[in-house]
């Protein structure tokens, strides 16, 4: 078997047992990146050479091949954030979860491709082109992480590292039938991930399996002493009896009956599993408010965020920004300014309040909720495009989360009549992760949706 | 017209932390060759996170303390909007509406030639904490950046409106540029930029029915414009650059005309204030709470212990010297200016046997009669030297005692009256002619005897 | 019924002005027509009753993270010389 077809799990057990060499594994994937990358505009930049330490301090993934969201700096090694302001950017020092997975022995394959500064759920904001899905070119895989999602689906790596502050891990997974966690908010540094939203951005982990992604999230997760949001909680532990909950928001009219169908197939299953109790249906009532919410708070911080890019120290000047990155600093800009502040920003932190509070409630009396991650299936590239607010509502299912600062898993569920993936997510109580890896873990022994590959032509 | 002035004072001040405010550079910029003490967070480098120096805090809930503020229970820092080539994150993490400290005041004492004491309370409206920019150098076509300096943990601290005049303003900055050395949390140096100030000079007309304002409780209506002075560097300045403004903002104010709320420049060479072009619109911050940094909140516990390190404090010192050395007023300031000179000062005096040597001490060491570089032991054996009573010629002293009553009938007059006081006007006469070579003492109980 | 925004072109040259960003004309009227849609689709939080309801701007619960003052050079980067700006008004002239 070609090693860029196995999970790390298996590549770790091949390579202790000598059926390829570390210089194997990476040549198997860096043909992948070579034969298909024109094509799927996967990776803004390649390593011939893998990125990797010389001395590390374990060798935990020693070998493993990892692809980085280009929103993580790395040092002497290009990092755009998808835009063409950072296009020559070489940074001086690396992201702390990228310098944990050096550490631990993984090398660094590429940066890849995303919406520019991670805005966007489509992957069609990159200045530098947006990446296809490897399910079907004619399809967006989903962003901002969608370089990621389409590496990890085209076996290009193993898996990868991306951000998830609206939807950015879960939403691509869903769209390229891969596995995707979005932490709890400070469970993994944000140290060298360039900023979007301070108070929601989350660094996290995309993989082919549920075993894959956790196995990495472990080697990357834990406070940092240079992010002062990493938090220090205890990991809550997994319960004997995991009992899931049904967000009715979630399954609301507006939902494509495809996908609907696919989650409540999965739902079924899970019922299935022993030692799992679905509840039933619960109700999170502010989610009608999430995207509003969202749409205030982010591009607030955003536009505080971007001031920097100035192009004195580093980069280009303010006029290489992209269309979205300026639309969403003007929308920032307004909320946040004199007479506007209390009407918009202030609002939109109490909602947030009240959307946090819909989330705790429900976690009093069930462990883990199931739903959709995107309202409608995959869309095709140009689809949304011209319509921000459209492309804004792809959040609905996912911004909820982060402006809870919860953790969620996305993983496949199955596929649309016409071979589109699609994803559902397990969404816990902070600091709740094991919870969702175990039920994630439970439901791929039972299932095969993430064994499936896709053709690329 | 009559116009009453008011002012209010902004002062800022570098903390002599090691590290930077949010990051772990060394703070100690100054002198350095340009962009050395910098990293990834104080440059402002994409994905870079800012992480509070818990000693900064500390020193400010201190600084508070000893301006008798309240020290706010919830605390956090907020992002300060705006762009400017030396702010390399394009916002300054600073306090907006919770700052570390609030409520407090200063009292300024004087006490006049004929020993009248006078006091007036300045209100401090809030005390918070914040990080300094980078420094601009201006060349031909270029401006230059250095940003050793971005990053160093600034306090600023915020009076009320409550100043008149400039000489109080003057004592403000010397006082509460006393009270940092104490703290021993800044050099404070005027010229080095580890303190600066920007006053808001505006006027208020009054009529002549109204009292001129001196209680501060009093309701003050507030005049619809005030000017900002910028770029000045000493204490002295500071009342020049008032005075001068205060002059230019009356004549406005005399033609009819308002004068404009802008911020001004000093410029000490021609002694004048000038109008600065760059930035004249009124920012627009748009504050909001920093998402990078959790919270404050201080507890009972904490805050006792900061106040418990306070020490004392130089009005609280002058007051001791006065009551319990009994020394002039003047000289307690003076000595109660530097905590080295001031514990040196209480050595001495510990030294000595008799207590009512504080006013010879305190004159020996203002007036310089006696070395300071000498050890405590030695400079209280000089001033023993001194306090020795003096050997008196007696026959000497019989004699300018008889020349001193027959020149001076009407003081003797005087004095054989009642006016006891006027003994010593021939005390001096007596001790003139004997070249100061008596005991005061001796020289004053025998001319008693005398006049008996 | 929700309240339509309706942004001017002179709130849109003030954004911009505040925000640093330079527009060209095409851009201050495609941002007129797509920032006041997405405003007035905001209105829908006044549906909300957020009375007595705290802010939430820190979702950790996080309180009091400081570090020591001790200085660190395993980040430091050192340029050495002056970053440069086409000159800049001196405010201290």
């Amino acid at each position: 078997m070609e090693p860029y077809s196995l999970s790390i799990k298996k590549l770790l057990e091949g390579l202790k047992d000598k059926l390829f060499s570390q210089e194997e594994v990476y040549s198997s994937f860096l043909q992948r990146v070579n034969k298909y990358n024109n094509k799927l505009n996967i990776f803004l930049t390649v390593c011939d050479e893998p990125y990797k330490k010389d001395k590390t301090k374990s060798n935990k993934v020693g070998g493993i091949p990892i692809g980085v969201k280009d929103i993580f700096v790395t040092k002497g090694l290009r990092t755009t954030a998808g835009s063409k302001v950072l296009e020559n950017y070489i940074p001086e020092y690396s992201a702390t979860i990228v310098e944990r997975l050096l550490e631990s022995g993984a090398s660094v394959i590429g940066k890849t491709n995303l919406d520019a500064w991670a805005h966007g759920a489509s992957g069609e904001n990159s200045d530098f082109g947006p990446t296809k899905n490897p399910w079907n070119t004619q399809y967006v895989p989903g962003g901002s992480s969608s370089g990621s999602a389409a590496a990890v689906a085209a076996q290009m790596c193993p898996a990868a590292l991306a951000t998830d502050t609206g939807g950015s891990i879960r939403f691509p997974s869903s769209f390229c039938n891969i596995v995707g966690i979005k932490p709890t908010y400070g469970r993994c540094s944000r140290y060298g991930v360039i900023a979007m939203a301070s108070s929601l951005d989350s660094p996290g982990v995309m993989a082919k399996t549920v075993e894959d992604c956790e196995l990495v999230f472990n080697l990357i997760a834990g406070t940092d002493e240079y992010d002062g949001t990493t938090v220090t909680f205890e990991p809550r532990p997994v319960p004997r009896k995991i009992r899931v909950g049904i967000p009715k928001e979630y399954f609301s009219e507006g939902i494509n009956n495809e996908v609907r169908l696919q989650v409540e197939e999965a739902i079924r299953i899970i019922s299935s599993i022993p030692n799992v109790d679905v509840v039933g249906e619960v109700s999170l009532p502010h989610t009608e408010y999430a995207v509003a919410t969202y749409y205030i708070i982010v591009p607030s911080e955003i536009s505080s965020n971007l001031a920097r890019y100035d192009g004195i120290r580093y980069g280009h000047d303010r006029s290489f920004f992209g269309d979205e990155a300026k639309r969403r600093i003007m929308l920032g800009t307004y909320a946040l300014s004199a007479g506007y502040y209390d009407a918009y920003y202030k609002k939109a932190m109490k909602v947030r309040t009240l959307i946090k509070q819909d989330f705790e409630k429900v976690f009093e009396k069930v462990d883990v909720l199931v739903a959709p991650v995107s309202p409608t299936p995959p869309f095709k590239l140009g689809e949304k495009v011209n319509d921000p607010l459209a492309m804004y509502m792809c959040d609905v299912l996912t911004g909820p989360i982060n402006l809870a600062g919860i953790p969620s898993l996305a993983l496949p569920a199955g596929f649309t009549k016409s071979g589109l993936p699609v994803g559902m997510q397990f969404i816990g109580p902070q600091m709740g992760e094991s919870i969702l890896f175990e039920l994630g873990k439970k439901y791929q022994e039972v299932t095969d949706w993430h064994l499936k590959k896709p053709m690329i032509i | 017209m009559n116009y009453v002035p008011v002012i209010g004072l902004e002062t800022h001040v570098e903390l002599k932390t090691e590290s930077k405010m949010f990051c772990s550079c060394s703070a100690n910029y100054f002198g350095k060759a340009p962009n050395t003490h910098t990293c990834p967070v104080c440059l402002g480098l994409p994905g870079a996170l800012p992480v509070p120096n818990k000693k900064a805090i500390e020193w400010t809930i201190l600084l508070g303390l000893a301006l008798n503020c309240t020290i706010n229970k919830e605390s956090k820092f907020d992002r300060k909007n705006y762009f400017y080539p030396d702010l390399p994150k394009g916002y300054q993490i600073s306090q907006y509406d919770k700052p570390i400290a609030s409520g407090g005041w200063l009292n300024l004492k004087s006490q006049n030639s004929n020993l009248k004491t006078t006091e007036k309370k300045i209100r401090i409206t809030r005390v918070h904490l914040e990080e300094d920019t980078g420094k601009l150098l201006h060349s031909n076509k270029d401006t230059l950046i250095d940003f050793n300096r971005s990053g160093v943990p600034l306090v600023e601290v915020v009076t009320e409106p409550d100043f008149d005049n400039s000489t109080d303003v003057k004592r403000f900055l010397e006082e509460l540029h006393t009270i940092i050395r104490y703290l021993d949390i800044s050099d404070a140096d005027m010229e080095k930029g580890s303190m600066r100030m920007e006053p808001n000079i505006s006027l208020r007309k009054i009529t002549n029915d109204e009292l001129r304002i001196t209680n501060k409780n009093q309701k003050l209506e507030l005049p619809n414009y005030k000017v900002e002075v910028k770029n000045i560097n000493s204490f002295n300045f500071a009342k020049k650059a008032i005075d001068y403004e205060l002059k230019r903002q009356a004549e406005i104010l005399d033609s009819g005309k308002i004068p404009v709320q802008e911020t001004r420049g000093y410029n000490d060479k021609k002694g004048i204030t000038y109008s600065q072009r760059s930035k004249e619109e009124a920012h627009d911050y748009r504050y909001f709470p920093e998402p990078d940094i959790p919270p404050m909140e201080f507890g009972n516990e904490k805050l006792e212990m900061i106040n418990d390190t306070l020490p004392e404090l130089p009005a609280a010192k002058v007051e001791r010297y006065i009551k319990k050395f009994g020394i002039k007023s003047s000289d307690a300031v003076i000595i109660s200016r530097d905590k080295i000179i001031s514990a040196y000062f209480e050595n001495v005096l510990s030294k000595i046997k008799s207590d009512k040597a504080g006013q010879t001490v305190a004159n020996a060491m203002v007036n310089k009669k006696i070395s300071t570089k000498l050890s405590s032991d030695e400079f209280a054996k000089e001033i023993e030297k001194l306090s020795k009573p003096k050997e008196t010629n007696m026959g000497m002293l019989a004699s300018s005692i008889e020349k001193a009553i027959e020149s001076n009938p009407k003081v003797v007059a005087d004095y054989k009256s009642g006016k006891t006081n006027a003994i010593m006007f021939l005390v001096g006469q007596v001790m003139r002619e004997m070249k100061g070579q008596a005991d005061a003492q001796t020289v004053r109980a025998e001319l008693e005897k005398k006049l008996k | 019924m929700a309240k339509q925004v309706e942004l001017t072109k002179s709130d849109i040259l003030h954004i911009a002005k505040l925000a640093n960003l330079t527009l060209s004309e095409k851009e201050v009227e495609k941002y007129l027509g797509q920032l006041s849609d997405i405003l007035s689709y905001f209105e829908k939080l006044n549906e909300v009753d957020t009375a007595k309801i705290p802010e939430t701007s820190q979702v950790t619960g996080l309180i009091n993270v400081a570090r020591e003052d001790v200085i660190m050079n395993d980040q430091t980067i050192k340029k050495g010389d002056f970053y440069t700006v086409k000159a800049v008004f001196d405010e201290t002239q």
